[in-house]
């Protein structure tokens, strides 16, 4: 072998590895040193030094824990729903679409043609007064007339689901499509009915799917701020909200760095524990 | 669940089934007798329909038209999961997320059967492969997943057994040597076996019974020596092995059999072999039923004078002939290498014999070059 053939794979991945460290191991070493400093006596807002205050970690979660805690519920809502949503989607794509398979994959990933901004704003009109969801609701007596839904924990979460939905159909779908259609077949032939076919080959063949779509929605959804700054009120901040507020309005920068490992910190565990839970060592 | 695999026995049935898809006919005017306890083959080309005519007695397809019983039972709607009857798949399809074990154990657990171990470990012997129990099916080559598939499926004692080109995906090698396998372990087990294959030895090597299928209808059905000896059409004497197809007359009859004319020399033909409808026929002759003599030597039987040897090729156990006849046509000569006989030679004047017996006639009108054109290897084109 030739040195410039085991030179080749270093020279390959430089370009990725500088960028991830610029972009995003330096800053994560700067958002360490952040989050254990303490503001300089006297000195002007924003105006910290470092002063190793572990405590800052403390503070900020015991001030923030019911945000936290929404923050998971509303991350757990919304990825349960875009499953429920998803699956069927995916599985109808995959099996049933024939010939407007590529159409309705196209169908899915058109929102993103849309800014997200837009998107979520237009959430709000859906369920605005004026929208026709609010008053369709009243009529057939769902929710009372007083009752509103923007500015609710159903409207982020709403948001919230719509949008990470793609994220949640494109890997079910990938998964689902991989799965040879003559085992489903073979399960039938060998005494299953349709229910018992999809619990014990479909199911279990697309769980990488299912764990891919739920992980690729329920991260990002659990740091969001954008769906519970415009759909929700301050009776739903999230997290994130309150990251962005601390250092773009209170210039606090120790304690939204200190959130932010907070909430990395706890994303992985969760998903440390999910991934073993959903086993995908029994996955092909 | 109810024990389904119990329930119903008996010969399977199909009535006058046609399968259309938009204006594509798969299956017309189908009709079929299959005995319990028989080994039965599907054969034909690509696109015969015989694929189709399997689903549908698996349930995987619904007949356009037309009703499927087994013994008494009318199963023409009946769910693939309510029919007592199992499918060794093409590809095999087995469970990739279960272990071997438990892939066998499938059909078993599904009807409610708790105690597996004894069933899916006999089985496991009957194919020979009992320590691969806790594999996965990725870690089994290729041949061990056909067997494994069809433990999968005979575990379950199934009325009727059916096997989609069980063999397709295996070199030559073990494909002949699994179906000598698969006929032993159909007598073993005692099942009724109904195979489709587009591959006429293997065909012809396992089943009692084979019809052969073309455009959706049955051409002919018979025993494999039947079906080579007294083809009733072109595309049944093309499609299982080769034919000389000669042009002729029926100018009379002698006794038992047919004096026919071909291209001006009479020859002899059992009348009981002769499927013809008028004088107008096509005499057919087997390659390896010629016998080649060199002009002035002694002959019997049939003769037919006036040959050149074009072509010569050694294929070890035969030499095979290109003889060209007056009339223009080329026929086919299979010499068995088994006389100590030099080959004959490009160029040398032949005179082509064989026993009368085993000439056989088809209609006049017919295609003589249907069932000669099929590419056997496409499988996947159904």
């Amino acid at each position: 072998m030739t040195l410039t053939k085991v030179k080749m794979p270093y020279l390959l991945l430089l370009p990725g590895f500088l960028f991830l460290f610029t972009f995003f191991i330096l800053p994560i070493v700067n958002l360490a040193q952040t989050s254990t400093q303490t503001p300089i006596a006297g000195g002007d807002t924003g105006q910290y030094e470092q002063s190793l205050r572990f405590a800052n970690y403390l503070n900020a979660f015991t001030e923030n824990k019911e945000q936290f805690a929404r923050s998971f519920i509303f991350a757990l809502c919304a990825t349960v729903l875009a499953l429920a949503i998803a699956y069927p989607l995916a599985y109808a794509i995959a099996f049933k679409a024939g010939r407007l398979k590529n159409f309705l994959l196209v169908l899915v990933v058109a929102p993103f043609f849309v800014s997200f901004l837009l998107r979520t704003v237009a959430w709000k009109q859906i369920l605005g007064e004026e929208g026709f969801v609010v008053p369709g609701l009243r009529t057939l007596g769902i929710i009372s007339q007083s009752t509103t839904l923007t500015s609710t924990s159903f409207a982020v979460v709403m948001g919230m689901t719509y949008n990470f939905l793609p994220f949640m159909t494109l890997p079910l779908y990938a998964s689902l499509e991989r799965i040879d259609p003559r085992t489903m077949e073979a399960s039938g032939d060998l005494y299953a009915n349709g229910l018992t076919t999809f619990r014990k080959v479909t199911l279990p063949l697309s769980m990488p799917g299912v764990v891919a779509g739920t992980l690729l929605t329920f991260i990002p959804a659990a740091g969001d701020y954008v769906n519970a700054a415009i759909l929700g009120s301050p009776n739903t901040k999230m997290i994130g909200n309150v990251i962005e507020s601390r250092y773009f309005k209170i210039v606090d920068y120790p304690t939204a760095a200190a959130l932010s490992f907070t909430l990395m910190a706890a994303i992985l565990i969760l998903v440390t524990l999910y991934i073993r839970k959903a086993g995908t060592e029994e996955l092909v | 669940m109810a024990d389904v695999s119990s329930a119903t026995r008996g010969d399977l049935r199909l009535t006058r089934i046609t399968k259309t898809y938009g204006d594509f006919t798969a299956v017309n005017d189908l009709s079929l007798t299959i005995p319990e306890g028989s080994f039965f083959a599907l054969l034909g080309p690509s696109g015969c329909g015989k694929t189709t005519t399997l689903r549908m007695i698996a349930g995987l397809e619904e007949p356009t038209v037309g009703s499927i019983h087994l013994g008494a039972t009318d199963i023409t709607t009946k769910r693939p999961y309510q029919r007592p009857i199992n499918t060794v798949f093409q590809n095999y399809a087995l469970f990739p997320h279960l272990t071997i074990f438990e892939n066998i154990a499938f059909g078993l657990r599904r009807r409610g059967i708790k105690d597996v171990d004894a069933d899916v470990n006999k089985v496991l012997e009957l194919v020979e492969l009992p320590h691969l129990a806790q594999r996965k099916p990725t870690q089994l080559s290729g041949g061990q997943q056909q067997r494994i598939a069809l433990a999968r499926a005979i575990v379950n004692r199934p009325a009727l057994l059916l096997l989609d080109e069980p063999l397709g995906a295996l070199d030559l090698k073990l494909r002949r040597q699994m179906q000598i396998e698969l006929k032993w372990i159909q007598r073993e087990v005692g099942l009724t076996f109904v195979h489709v294959t587009h591959d006429q030895e293997e065909a012809m090597t396992m089943a009692d019974t084979i019809a052969v299928m073309n455009e959706g209808e049955i051409e002919q059905m018979g025993s494999p020596a039947d079906l080579y000896d007294n083809p009733e059409t072109a595309f049944v004497a093309n499609f299982l092995g080769q034919s000389n197809l000669i042009k002729g007359r029926i100018e009379g009859s002698d006794g038992d059999n047919l004096v026919v004319d071909l291209f001006g020399q009479k020859i002899a033909m059992p009348k009981k072999r002769s499927h013809a409808v008028d004088n107008s026929i096509y005499a057919g002759i087997r390659p390896e039923k010629f016998r080649i003599s060199l002009v002035g030597t002694p002959t019997r039987g049939n003769i037919l004078t006036g040959g050149r040897i074009e072509d010569v090729s050694y294929i070890g156990v035969s030499t095979q002939y290109q003889v060209l006849m007056p009339w223009g046509q080329e026929l086919m000569v299979f010499e068995q290498n088994d006389d100590g006989v030099a080959p004959f030679d490009k160029g040398d004047e032949v005179v082509i014999s064989w026993e009368p017996n085993f000439t056989f006639a088809l209609r006049g009108d017919e295609d003589a070059e249907a069932g000669t054109e099929v590419i056997p290897e496409d499988l996947d084109e159904e």
